[in-house]
């Protein structure tokens, strides 16, 4: 890794773990008696750590120009076994957190272990570690193959890389300790957010550099996908977490906003979190990998670009309707559903675009797990966002609003559409990236695809029923003109879906341990080496001076 | 540059734009019509919904819509109507006597059913839900109630909550005679073994003497709050010691940990949460409960 570093990037990497180091030095001093202190002391160790490794190998022999003429693709290669193994981890911690609702004493009596506490290292761990790290992985991967550029230097991607993953373990770590803004999915307090605005800008300026170099006339759907995503999650992430901190030494801030408004701003947030980090990013995903694996040009260039800007446009305003029959005026909350509404038809234009590009390609689909780890996806992203317009609409919020059917919605989007769409891209390229043939084994995808199509399943449908089920309970009254259950009743009610969803959980974790082992296995087998020349044939780029 | 060639792709018959991206390439197919179709449609439905209902700002106020309709008014109307449907019944309970409610098995099955929903709302976090109650906290089913178990003893608890912050609280406080040192070590248990003596006349294992000696001890130190027969005393809630209903347990470590440590329950006070009416429904369901039970 350092050894393709100019002696130039060496000396601005360590330059860098400095910074790093003494901020979190002086973090780590003025907080000694907060959790933040902690934060600090893991911080610095970070910049050392870069320091001394950069500085091990700092007059190792310079990389040769012979580089510029191909792809840089070990960021790439790092950010797939880092997306895996917060996979592992991130669904493990899932269906943990599904059994303490089973039964709530499995927390083994830590504060640290508690419901409250580990439901957000599931929730980051898997959004922000698995699928962030599989963004990061896929979209640089993709970037240069599309624009026939290399990456503009080789420490940009690193820094982007691996500064990410320093703010999703002080995000994770953070909560165990109590450190948090109680913000749904925007967790992590002061310092790690602003720490990932930096990480954030240096990841947008790769992919401005990259195309700013690309020997494309046009830049590929997918890089509009994946700008979008990169884009519109800096503001929404920057705008939701303006806070003012206690003080230099304290994890505690207070946010700029109170009341309607903070909800408001949190659910803007919220909504596009899942519009342009769990959609648009994996969107750009799909319209790669998908087409290439089937061997089909998409379906409909203009179809793609339609959606593009509907999803963009549209999905900006929907976030109100996570405030259905609150304080929010109501109508803040008119505009949310009406958006909602429209937003369905250019994303089932894109789920449809998917499928109807494998056509002539369903031959493959059957035999290919990783493919139809794909075209299930794009079902899924179908029926997922018919789910959310309808949910959208205040009538039928009125029965599933603070219900499991918004637990049973958001996984059916994350398990069978974010998820799928990243193993499916994650197997393709991993041979690709490694110089294979093929997979270590194709039994193990092919278990690994059923596994987790029923885990989706089980869960989908457990939490379908119990969240019906809830809000029936709720608002039904018996004849003298009394709610006819108390909370606890619905409670009781729910317990077999509980039991079913964290086995449903169960499935999925299982069939990604063997995804991990199956890429562990394919990455250490020097058995496997393609024999003919590469997994995949790659142009040699014309070279062009690095920055 | 790459050559942008344009070619007919011989599964759909569709030409490609001409672009290729790494191996990939698109088709020029036009948008299929149900898309704009769709769009046009869920467009058109967007501005009827927003003509007819609240939708869009205007500095300080907001387009209000045709219909006229407002979420405040829609949730003032609906409880007002549902106020109205069950004032047939709710105006009887408010208005009668327990005893009269009591011997009416119409209303009764109405407080049973609405009782059960209150109780599992706001009190079964404590009581349990079948108010049996459990370690610290009293079954309300079956024994007796430290500040009385008549109507309006037990509507009035409901009511003020014992040791809360309201100002007619009921008040109790079992003092914690070993550790502030008012009983030295050893007497407390010998006042706790003649505490036990009392509930257990059959236990066989006591010595004389020690039972003897916690009597002493009793007299001079339990006997203004338990009474001289140590059965308690409801306007101060002293429980009745002789029997078999014990909150905080009544073997003789639980009972030797309570004189050393002391007790002082709380319970919250519901005027102000729950309505007078609510209220007398719970107190009518415990007593339904009471009387139900062995």
């Amino acid at each position: 890794m350092i050894a393709q570093l100019t002696r130039n990037e060496r000396l601005h990497a360590i330059q860098i773990g400095l910074v790093v180091a003494v901020c979190g030095l002086l973090l780590g001093l003025a907080g000694r008696d907060d959790p933040i202190g902690l934060h600090g002391g893991l911080i610095f160790v970070a910049g050392l750590l870069a320091i001394f490794l950069v500085g091990r190998d700092y007059y190792a022999p310079e990389p040769s120009d012979d580089r510029l003429t191909r792809y840089y693709d070990d960021p790439s290669k790092a950010g797939v076994v880092l997306s895996i193994a917060w996979a592992v981890f991130g669904l493990a911690v899932g269906d943990w957190v599904a059994w303490q609702l089973v039964n709530p004493d499995l927390t083994f009596g830590g504060g640290w272990s508690s419901f409250g506490r580990i439901r957000p290292v599931h929730t980051t761990s898997v959004i922000f570690g698995f699928g962030g790290n599989g963004l990061i992985a896929t979209s640089l991967y993709v970037l240069q193959r599309t624009s026939r550029a290399r990456l503009p230097d080789q420490l940009a991607p690193w820094f982007v890389l691996l500064g990410y993953n320093l703010f999703c373990v002080l995000a994770v770590t953070g909560y165990m300790m109590g450190i948090t803004q109680s913000k749904e999915y925007a967790e992590p307090e002061w310092y790690a957010d602003i720490w990932l605005v930096v990480v954030w800008v240096v990841y947008f300026l790769i992919y401005l550099r990259t195309l700013a170099r690309r020997k494309e006339p046009h830049i590929y759907v997918s890089n509009w996908y994946y700008m979008a995503f990169i884009l519109v999650v800096a503001i929404l992430h920057i705008v939701n977490n303006l806070a003012m901190p206690l003080s230099f030494g304290s994890a505690k801030s207070y946010s700029a906003f109170s009341g309607v408004q903070d909800a408001m701003t949190q659910w803007w947030y919220g909504h596009n979190a899942v519009a342009f980090f769990l959609t648009a990013g994996f969107l750009g995903m799909m319209y790669y990998f998908l087409p290439v694996q089937s061997g089909r040009p998409i379906f409909s260039y203009r179809l793609s670009i339609i959606s593009f800007w509907g999803i963009t446009f549209f999905y900006m305003w929907a976030g109100s309707h996570h405030l259905h029959y609150t304080a929010l005026p109501q109508w803040v909350q008119t505009l949310g559903i009406t958006f909602s509404l429209m937003l369905l038809v250019p994303s089932w234009a894109s789920a449809g675009n998917a499928l109807l590009t494998l056509n002539g390609a369903w031959h493959k689909v059957r035999d290919d797990a990783t493919l139809r780890f794909m075209m299930v996806a794009a079902v899924f992203y179908g029926l997922t966002t018919f789910e959310g317009s309808f949910m959208a609409i205040r009538s039928v919020n009125s029965l599933s609003h603070y219900t499991d059917w918004t637990i049973g919605h958001v996984h059916a989007g994350a398990l069978g559409w974010v998820a799928f769409i990243t193993f499916g891209s994650i197997y393709a390229s991993v041979p690709w990236l490694w110089n294979r043939d093929g997979m270590y084994s194709a039994k193990l995808v092919e278990a690994h695809f059923w596994l987790g199509l029923a885990g989706t399943v089980i869960y989908v449908f457990a939490m379908w029923n119990s969240g019906i089920i809830q809000g029936l309970m709720w608002r039904t009254y018996n004849e003298s003109g009394t709610l006819a259950y108390s909370f606890v009743d619905s409670l009781v009610a729910m317990r077999p879906y509980y039991v079913a969803r964290a086995v449903g959980g169960l499935f999925f974790l299982i069939g990604a341990c063997l995804g991990a082992y199956n890429i562990w296995m394919t990455i250490k087998n020097p058995g496997l080496v393609a024999t003919q020349g590469g997994g995949r044939p790659e142009p040699k780029l014309a070279a062009q001076p690095a920055e | 540059m790459a050559v942008e060639q344009q070619e007919r792709d011989s599964h759909t018959g569709y030409l490609t734009t001409g672009h290729e991206w790494n191996g990939i390439k698109e088709l020029n197919t036009p948008v299929p019509r149900a898309v704009y179709f769709f769009l046009t449609l869920a467009v058109l439905y967007a501005v009827g919904y927003w003509i007819l209902m609240p939708a869009w700002p205007l500095g300080a106020t907001y387009t209000k819509g045709l219909l006229g309709i407002d979420q405040r008014n829609v949730v003032a109307e609906s409880l007002k109507a549902a106020a109205a449907d069950r004032s047939v019944w709710t105006r009887k309970i408010e208005t009668e006597s327990f005893a009269a409610i009591q011997s009416d098995p119409k209303l009764m099955q109405i407080v049973r059913s609405t009782g059960n929903t209150l109780f599992g709302d706001n009190c079964a976090a404590c009581h349990g839900r079948d108010a049996m109650g459990g370690p610290g906290f009293p079954n309300l089913t079956a024994s007796p109630m430290l500040f009385g178990d008549q109507a309006e003893q037990i509507f009035n608890t409901i009511r003020v909550g014992i040791n809360s912050p309201h100002a007619d609280t009921r008040v109790s406080q079992m003092p914690a005679f070993g550790r502030d040192k008012m009983l030295p070590r050893a007497d407390v248990l010998k006042a706790a073994t003649f505490v036990y003596s009392l509930s257990h006349k059959e236990a066989k294992n006591l010595d004389p003497a020690t039972v003897e000696a916690g009597k002493k001890i009793f007299a001079a130190n339990c006997v203004s709050c338990h009474g001289d027969d140590a059965k308690g005393n409801p306007e101060l809630g002293a429980p009745n010691l002789t029997d078999a209903f014990w909150i905080y347990g009544g073997d003789l470590d639980s009972i030797d940990t309570t004189i050393w440590g002391g007790r002082q329950g709380h319970m919250p006070t519901w005027e102000g949460r729950l309505s007078e009416l609510d209220r007398k429904i719970l107190t009518l369901y415990l007593l339904d409960k009471r009387r139900a039970s062995p």
